[in-house]
């Protein structure tokens, strides 16, 4: 989009352009040299006005300021990641999603301590600076909030008008740096019988949950690194637990205390919230794992495609379980589908960016994707999880997604017409 | 896991570790441990599964051993048995004007009204719910009591009392219709109230994979 005017030349840029006319002995005087650049160089060429100078931080181009979309301004609350505007497959940590239950704690880096206690034979206190003494590994994994995509889940209301953001964005990849759990459970002596622990958080939540002692094991971190920066206050600062491809909410930022024990606490969180109803009298607890989901970010509302003819269609898989294998997409509502290109590396527990060259030839039709995960998981159709989980959990709604693309090129989500 | 009296840890992991052998001796998961092992066993060379190299010592001992006094001022969860509960009590009674002063902004006269989650509730359903409150939803009682301590009021958390705290927990639950109007909540009564849901809850039986979705 063109913009409506040019920027202005700055008063520094003035005098350095000027000066140098005048030293050249082009013209006598400044006045004479402000006219003369006036005349002679457009103030919208940057190649004929000295740029800006080095910062100690870099910002964006100043139309490019893409933002995380608000919830309520409430203690408990979220924001979510513009998907829409970004590539690859990395989350600038400023547009990191959020969701927090008791607002942001402002933890100073030297004062943060980290008990681990319990079923072990040395309870020890951690400093952030015996935590970043110990081994450090840096691993790209996705995180993603449970509750996210629960709005479109609805038998009864099906939106169109609804962005990939507002659907998906409580969903980002970072890589994450900080020492692996195993380590640290290492020092303190793990005792027989353990099989889970409690990770508690440092916010006015003080947020709860318990983890299987195995997962913990396998490929958990303490993370205090976050694309290459030490991790934010919005995400754990100065340090949380990362467990790669298990929900959000079990993440425990501003981790303070993690206690070694032989069964889970039950805590608020792994009752009462982030449990799902099945819809036949049972309630299934401690669904952690995030299953292989995928959602096309291009074309998505509010976009309208402006012709027709060859336009990629892009989009973002992913899946707890591991690598994702394939994406398939669909331009019939469904009716075919056509293995989408994965751009590598495929990482486990990542996300992974799909495109498919697509002939839009203005007629109207639906777009969709489907994953499918390295043990053979398919991402499932909106009506499988509705005969499977019935209409009562809004979590876990990793179901196809789908874009409808009218002939004039108006692009809306577009599951409503298909079940 | 650790004992309801706070001042006796030299006993308490006495019973802490003969209670863990049993449980380990009876554990129908051999897995269950199988992460622990690696940890203790993981120095000399296999490492975690992060992999630590060859020729990591066993223990790099960056850190200090915590105190007995600093896991005690810590260690402030409740489990579904009562451990962790501390002395203390409170009745319907005294819990209503907890709530009157502290609770009834966010959650309401009744518990039912808002603005924020309703704790009232407890119609009977079948195929599920049509609100998450206490009555009909929450598996564990002792739940309210690590929650309450830990996080409520929302903008004053942890400045109830163990009798405070035990109050309303007795004063939510009368609402809810799960105990008596004269009911007391201390670290006796409160494991023992058992829950209208508690059975509803099962694990989680996804498995990945090509079979059915569920």
């Amino acid at each position: 989009m063109p913009r409506k005017e040019g920027p202005k030349i700055s008063r520094r840029a003035w005098i350095t352009t000027t000066s140098g006319v005048i030293a050249a002995g082009l013209v006598r005087s400044q006045s004479d040299a402000i006219k003369l650049v006036a005349q002679e160089v457009p103030a919208a060429d940057p190649t004929k006005v000295p740029g800006r100078l080095v910062s100690e931080l870099g910002r964006r181009a100043s139309a490019e300021q893409p933002k995380r979309l608000l919830r309520a301004q409430e203690l408990s609350s979220s924001s979510r990641t513009p998907l829409a505007d970004l590539m690859g497959t990395i989350t600038p940590s400023d547009l990191h999603f959020e969701r927090h239950h008791g607002g942001i704690p402002d933890i100073k880096f030297e004062d943060h301590e980290l008990l681990v206690h319990g079923m072990v034979d040395r309870p020890m206190v951690f400093k952030m600076s015996d935590l970043m003494r110990y081994p450090q590994v840096s691993k790209v994994y996705f995180l993603e909030c449970s509750g996210n995509g629960g709005g479109v889940y609805s038998q009864t209301r099906m939106p169109t008008e609804v962005t990939v953001q507002a659907m998906d964005g409580l969903l980002s990849t970072s890589e994450w740096t900080g020492v692996p759990v195993s380590t640290i459970l290492r020092e303190v002596g793990v005792r027989r019988g353990a099989s889970w622990i409690l990770a508690e958080g440092g916010d006015a939540a003080v947020l709860s949950r318990s983890v299987p002692l195995d997962k913990v094991m396998d490929d958990s971190l303490l993370a205090y690194g976050q694309n290459g920066e030490r991790i934010r206050p919005e995400q754990g600062y100065p340090v949380r637990l990362f467990l790669p491809g298990y929900e959000g909410n079990a993440n425990v930022k501003w981790l303070r205390r993690i206690e070694v024990t032989d069964r889970p606490t039950h805590t608020r969180e792994e009752t009462s919230k982030y449990t799902d109803p099945l819809g036949d009298g049972t309630i299934r607890q401690f669904s952690l794992m995030m299953d292989a989901k995928s959602v096309i970010t291009f074309p998505s509302y509010p976009y309208v495609l402006p012709e027709r003819g060859w336009w990629e269609i892009q989009g973002l898989a992913w899946s707890g379980r591991g690598r994702i294998s394939k994406v398939e997409v669909s331009t019939d509502a469904g009716r075919s589908w056509v293995e989408a290109a994965l751009q590598g590396p495929v990482l486990p527990k990542s996300t992974v960016r799909f495109r498919h060259l697509f002939e839009w030839r203005g007629r109207e039709t639906i777009i969709l994707s489907r994953a499918t995960d390295e043990t053979g998981y398919v991402q499932p159709t909106v009506q499988q999880l509705w005969e499977a989980r019935g209409p009562a959990t809004s979590y876990h709604q990793n179901h196809q997604r789908a874009w409808k693309i009218a002939a004039g090129g108006e692009v809306t989500f577009g599951l409503g017409d298909m079940v | 896991m650790r004992p309801v009296d706070r001042s006796n840890r030299g006993s308490a992991l006495v019973v802490v570790a003969a209670l863990a052998a049993l449980l380990s001796a009876c554990d129908p998961s051999p897995g269950a441990f199988s992460g622990a092992a690696r940890a203790t066993e993981g120095g000399a060379g296999s490492g975690s599964a992060e992999g630590l190299p060859a020729h990591a010592p066993a223990r790099f001992a960056f850190g200090a051993e915590a105190s007995d006094a600093r896991v005690a001022m810590w260690d402030i969860d409740v489990r579904p048995d009562g451990d962790g509960l501390p002395q203390g009590s409170g009745s319907v009674q005294q819990g209503r004007d907890v709530y009157m002063v502290h609770c009834i902004a966010c959650h309401g006269p009744t518990g039912t009204e808002g603005p924020n989650d309703r704790l009232v509730d407890n119609s009977p359903w079948d195929a599920y719910p049509t609100s998450r409150a206490i009555g009909n939803y929450w598996p564990y009682a002792t739940t309210l009591y690590d929650y309450i301590r830990k996080a409520m009021p929302q903008l004053t958390p942890g400045v109830l009392n163990a009798d405070q705290v035990y109050g309303v927990i007795a004063y939510i639950l009368y609402l809810n219709e799960i105990v008596p109007e004269d009911a007391v909540m201390s670290a006796q009564t409160l494991p023992a109230v058992v829950m209208p849901m508690r059975d509803r809850f099962v694990d989680d039986d996804r498995t990945g994979g090509p079979g059915p979705v569920r």
